[in-house]
């Protein structure tokens, strides 16, 4: 009986707290994403070039997170585990993780003046032991920075 | 030392490839960051403390890299790629590998 009492009450943490803690990141992230609309991420690997393309210096740009689940998505996914289907709780853990990893790595190419970054790649990893539900991903890119225009060489 | 993970330098000519060059750093926590983990994964959130280890161990690693290239006399690497594995538990090995080039404008 105790266990059970320990085990509902952690569930309700997790799903009160977990909560609390996803809305307000999303919040946060949204806000984030629309300062930073102006500063395009891409995932293609050439760089524009030709007329009019002023010069670019480059720098390696790039940012991580590390986020866990909580108490409540982890009992979730354990649960849809047994009848199979989409396991929403852990999709909305994975989007928030990417698109804070990139705004991480945007605003380290904003504070460089970069005009836009290049070569985006995503790199996710789970850390700590399988099931309890912590991945850390890293965007990384190639941010291009406008140099000066420079004389034209020979 | 130009590091990109482009195949090539927009304005830059690449005159010889070295081969690959790579880094690694396998880092671990203390005891207590690990508590703190177990008790986020009731909450929900951020792990700060994993995400500022991965980090440091990135530029630890991102550094041997660039040692090893600048020992056999590379101007750039290029092409670098980032990977990740957990080794135990509490353990992340970190790697990152990339292309040392030598340039036809060293600088």
């Amino acid at each position: 009986m105790g266990s059970f009492i320990v085990f509902v009450v952690l569930l309700l943490t997790g799903m009160i707290f977990g909560k609390i803690a996803e809305t307000r990141h999303l919040k946060s992230i949204i806000k984030r994403e629309q300062q930073l609309n102006r500063l395009p991420a891409v995932a293609s690997r050439y760089p524009p070039s030709g007329e009019g393309v002023p010069n670019y210096q480059q720098l390696l740009v790039t940012g991580n997170v590390v986020i866990a689940s909580d108490y409540f998505k982890t009992f979730l996914s354990g649960l849809i585990n047994i009848f199979g289907g989409r396991v929403t709780p852990f999709e909305s853990l994975l989007d928030r993780g990417r698109r804070e990893a990139l705004l991480r790595m945007k605003e380290s190419a904003d504070a460089v003046n970069a005009d836009l970054v290049f070569n985006v790649k995503y790199h996710t990893a789970t850390i700590q032991q399988t099931g309890k539900g912590a991945i850390e991903v890293l965007a990384y890119g190639t941010a291009l920075i406008p140099k000066p225009m420079l004389t034209a060489k020979a | 030392m130009i590091i990109s993970n482009l195949e090539f330098l927009p304005d830059q000519k690449v005159t010889r490839h070295i081969g690959l060059v790579q880094g690694s750093s396998v880092r671990s926590k203390h005891v207590g960051r690990d508590v703190m983990a177990g008790l986020k994964n009731i909450f929900g959130g951020e792990l700060v403390g994993y995400t500022e280890l991965l980090q440091d161990s990135r530029v630890e690693a991102t550094e041997r890299m660039i040692e090893q290239a600048r020992s056999i006399g590379a101007d750039a690497v290029l092409n670098v790629r980032f990977s990740t594995s957990s080794i135990t538990a509490g353990a992340a090995e970190i790697f990152v590998y990339g292309t040392a080039v030598e340039l036809a404008d060293h600088g």
